[in-house]
C-alpha cells in the first residue's frame, strides 16, 4: 500500500497548439491514495487528467504508472478510469449495460460479467434501475451509473472531473461520503479534480493546489488549511485578509500601518480569515461598511487604513451599524505566516 | 387574429397537397385524354402502367440507383462527416464547402460535366455513368444530414468507451454508429427520393436502352397525352409515403426524435 511513486508525473508540459496550460509538472501519487487535484477553473486540472488517461499527449516530461512508463501507451491499454464532468453516458445503452461496456470488450464469460456489472451497479445503489435509459435517470443516478462504469473494470487508477459539480449542495454532501467509502472498500487510487476546497478537505488523503498550470502546494488537508505557503493558497483556504510584510509594517490595497509582533523569519506576508480577525478592541480602527447575517455569525466590511478588511464575529456578540468606527485587532495567533504575498 | 390563421393553413394545405389530389383524380380517369376534372373514374390507366414495358424497366433502374447511389453515398459519406467533424483538420471548412457544393450547384450543370469530362471520353457504360452522377450528387445530401446528427453527438462518449478499451473503430461502430441512426436513415430516405426524382443529372446520363422513370415519363409524355402518367405518379406519391412508413416501423425513427 506504500509504493511513494505508483503514478509519477515527471516534468510533464501539456500544450494547447502554442500555448502551454501545464508547465512541467512533478506529482507522485501512492497506491491507494486520494489525491484532490485543487484549483480554480482554467488552471489546467482537466488537461491534466487528459493527458494521464491518454487523451492527450505531452508535450514533454513522462508518465509512469506503477513502474512502467505509459507516456506513449494508448488511451485504450492504459486500464485507467475517468468519471468525466458530463458522466459521458452512453445514451443508447440501459444502466446494465452502460456498465457491463467494459467487460464485454474485456470478453468477460458471461456469467461473471453478470455477477460483476450486477454487484457494481448495486455498490452504486442503483439495484432495479438495470434496465433505465441514462436520459430517464436524475443527475445523481447517472453520477452513480458513471462511477459503476468506470469501477467494475477495476481500473489501476481512476480520474474524477469535477464528478459532484452538476449536483445540488445536499446531493454533494452524499455523494461525497459515498464516494470516500467506495474508495476506501477498493483500496483504488483516486485523483479527484475539484475547484471546491471543502470538498477537496473533506475527500483527500492530500491536496495538491494548482495555479496557471503549476503546482502551488502540496499537503495533508491540514497542512494546507492551516498553513498556507502563499498568498493565493492562503486566499483560496478562506484567509481573505492578506496583506505583506516588511520592516515591521503591514501593507495593504490602501496604505501601512505598523505592526509589531514577532513574525517567523522569512515571512514576507500575513493573512487572516475572516473569523481571525478581533472586533471590538484593539489597535487598530476601521469603519463599517456593510454587514450581513449570515445565521451563527455576523460578516461585516471593514473601511481601514490598510484597505477593505472582512472581519466575522459571533452573532451573539455586540453589533454594529454601517458607519460605526470599530477598533480591531490583527492577532499573531490567528494569522497565516506567508513566504510569498 | 385566429380564423384569419385557418384560413392561411388551409390555403397552404391547398397549395402543398392540390396538386397531389388532382394528379391522383386525373389518374383515376376513364377518358382518353389527361383532363381535370375526368368524365368519370376508373382503374384502367392505373393498369396499363404496368403494362407498358418501358414504364417497368425504367422504374428498375431508377430503383437500383435510388438504392445503390443512396447506399454508395452513405458509405463515403459518413466517414467523411465524422473526419470532418472530429479531426479539426486544417482547410478542414474549405473540404467541407467543397464536399456539400453539389447542393448548390444547379443539377443540370453537374449532370453536363459529369457527361462532357467523364462519361464520353473514358466510353463508361450509361448504367455506370448514371451511378456516378446520382452518387456524386447524394454525398453531398449524406455528409449534411449526417453531419447534423454528429454534432449533437458528446464527443466525450467516445473517449469513454476507449477508456474502457474500445480502439478508435470500436468506439465509432459501438457508440457513434448507433446514435446517429436517426441521421443516417433521414439521410437515406432523403437520398432515395431526391435519386427517384431526380431529373436534370439523368436528363444528360441516360443513353439508349438504360434511362430513369422520370426521364422515361417525360418522354412518353411527348408521343402519348393519356392518363397513364398522372396515375403512375400517384402511384409513385404512395410509394414514398410507404417508404418513410415502413422506415418509421422497421427502423424506429421516433424513439430518437
Ligand atoms: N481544447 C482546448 N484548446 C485550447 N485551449 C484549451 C483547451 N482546453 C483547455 N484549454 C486551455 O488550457 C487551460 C487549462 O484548461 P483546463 O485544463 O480545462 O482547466 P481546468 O480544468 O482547471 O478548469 C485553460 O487556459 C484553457 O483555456
Ligand atoms: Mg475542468
Amino acid at each position: 500500500m506504500s509504493d511513494p511513486r505508483f503514478l509519477s508525473l515527471e516534468a510533464l508540459t501539456l500544450a494547447y497548439g502554442g500555448s502551454v496550460a501545464v508547465d512541467k509538472l512533478d506529482l507522485a501519487v501512492r497506491r491507494g491514495e486520494l489525491i484532490a487535484l485543487l484549483g480554480p477553473s482554467g488552471c489546467g486540472k482537466t488537461t491534466t487528467m487528459r493527458a494521464i488517461a491518454g487523451l492527450m499527449e505531452p508535450a514533454g516530461g513522462r508518465i509512469v504508472l506503477d513502474g512502467r512508463d505509459i507516456t506513449r501507451v494508448p488511451a485504450n491499454k492504459r486500464e485507467i478510469g475517468l468519471v468525466f464532468q458530463s458522466y459521458a453516458l452512453f445514451p443508447h445503452m440501459s444502466v446494465y449495460d452502460n456498465v457491463a461496456f467494459g467487460l464485454r470488450l474485456r470478453r468477460v464469460e458471461a456469467g461473471e460479467l453478470d455477477r460483476r456489472a450486477r454487484a457494481a451497479i448495486a455498490s452504486v445503489g442503483l439495484t432495479g434501475f438495470e434496465a433505465r435509459v441514462p436520459k430517464a435517470l436524475s443527475g445523481g443516478q447517472q453520477q452513480r451509473v458513471a462511477l459503476a462504469r468506470s469501477i467494475v473494470v477495476e481500473p489501476r487508477l481512476l480520474l474524477l472531473d469535477e464528478p459532484l459539480s452538476n449536483l445540488d449542495a445536499r446531493l454533494r454532501l452524499e455523494m461525497r461520503s459515498e464516494l470516500r467509502r467506495l474508495q476506501r472498500e477498493l483500496g483504488i487510487t483516486m485523483i479527484y479534480v475539484t475547484h471546491d476546497q471543502a470538498e477537496a478537505l473533506a475527500l483527500a488523503d492530500r491536496i495538491v493546489v494548482m495555479r496557471a498550470g503549476r503546482i502551488e502546494q502540496m499537503g495533508a488537508p491540514e497542512e494546507i488549511y492551516e498553513r498556507p505557503a502563499s498568498g493565493f493558497v492562503a486566499r483560496f483556504m478562506g484567509f481573505e485578509n492578506t496583506f505583506g510584510l516588511e520592516g515591521g509594517r503591514l501593507t495593504g490595497s490602501a496604505g501601512a500601518v505598523a505592526y509589531a509582533s514577532a513574525v517567523p523569519a522569512g515571512t514576507r506576508a500575513l493573512a487572516w480569515r475572516p473569523q481571525g480577525i478581533a472586533l471590538g478592541q484593539g489597535a487598530y480602527q476601521g469603519r463599517v461598511l456593510g454587514a450581513s447575517y449570515l445565521g451563527q455569525t455576523v460578516e461585516y466590511l471593514l473601511d481601514t487604513s490598510l484597505g477593505p478588511i472582512k472581519a466575522e464575529t459571533p452573532a451573539a456578540q455586540t453589533r454594529y451599524a454601517n458607519g460605526d468606527t470599530v477598533p480591531f485587532d490583527l492577532p499573531l495567533a490567528t494569522a497565516a505566516p506567508l513566504a510569498q504575498p | 387574429m385566429r380564423s384569419l390563421g385557418s384560413v392561411l393553413l388551409a390555403l397552404v394545405m391547398l397549395f402543398l397537397l392540390g396538386p397531389f389530389v388532382v394528379i391522383v383524380i386525373a389518374g383515376l380517369s376513364s377518358g382518353e385524354t389527361l383532363a381535370f376534372p375526368p368524365p368519370g373514374l376508373s382503374l384502367r390507366w392505373v393498369a396499363k402502367v404496368f403494362e407498358v414495358e418501358s414504364f417497368r424497366a425504367a422504374f428498375g433502374v431508377s430503383m437500383l440507383l435510388g438504392v445503390g447511389a443512396t447506399l454508395v453515398a452513405l458509405v463515403l459519406g459518413v466517414p467523411a462527416a465524422y473526419a470532418l467533424d472530429r479531426y479539426k483538420v486544417p482547410g478542414g471548412e474549405a473540404v467541407r464547402s467543397i464536399v456539400t457544393a453539389p447542393i448548390i450547384v444547379p443539377g443540370i450543370i453537374v449532370g453536363l460535366a459529369l457527361l462532357r469530362f467523364l462519361l464520353v471520353p473514358l466510353g463508361l457504360p450509361v448504367m455506370l455513368g448514371l451511378f456516378l452522377g446520382h452518387t456524386a450528387l447524394l454525398i453531398p445530401y449524406a455528409v449534411r444530414i449526417v453531419s447534423a446528427s454528429l454534432n449533437n453527438l458528446r464527443v466525450d462518449i467516445e473517449e469513454a468507451a476507449i477508456l474502457l478499451g474500445a480502439s478508435r473503430a470500436g468506439a465509432f461502430f459501438r457508440i457513434v454508429l448507433p446514435n446517429i441512426r436517426s441521421g443516417i436513415v433521414a439521410a437515406f430516405i432523403l437520398g432515395f427520393v431526391t435519386s427517384f426524382n431526380q431529373v436534370p443529372v439523368s436528363l444528360f446520363l441516360s443513353g439508349p436502352g438504360v434511362t430513369t422513370l422520370p426521364i422515361e415519363m417525360l418522354s412518353y409524355m411527348e408521343f402519348n397525352y393519356d392518363p397513364s402518367v398522372a396515375a403512375l405518379s400517384a402511384l409513385l406519391a404512395l410509394l414514398s409515403l410507404a417508404v418513410v412508413v415502413v422506415a418509421e416501423r422497421l427502423l424506429g425513427l421516433s424513439r430518437y426524435v
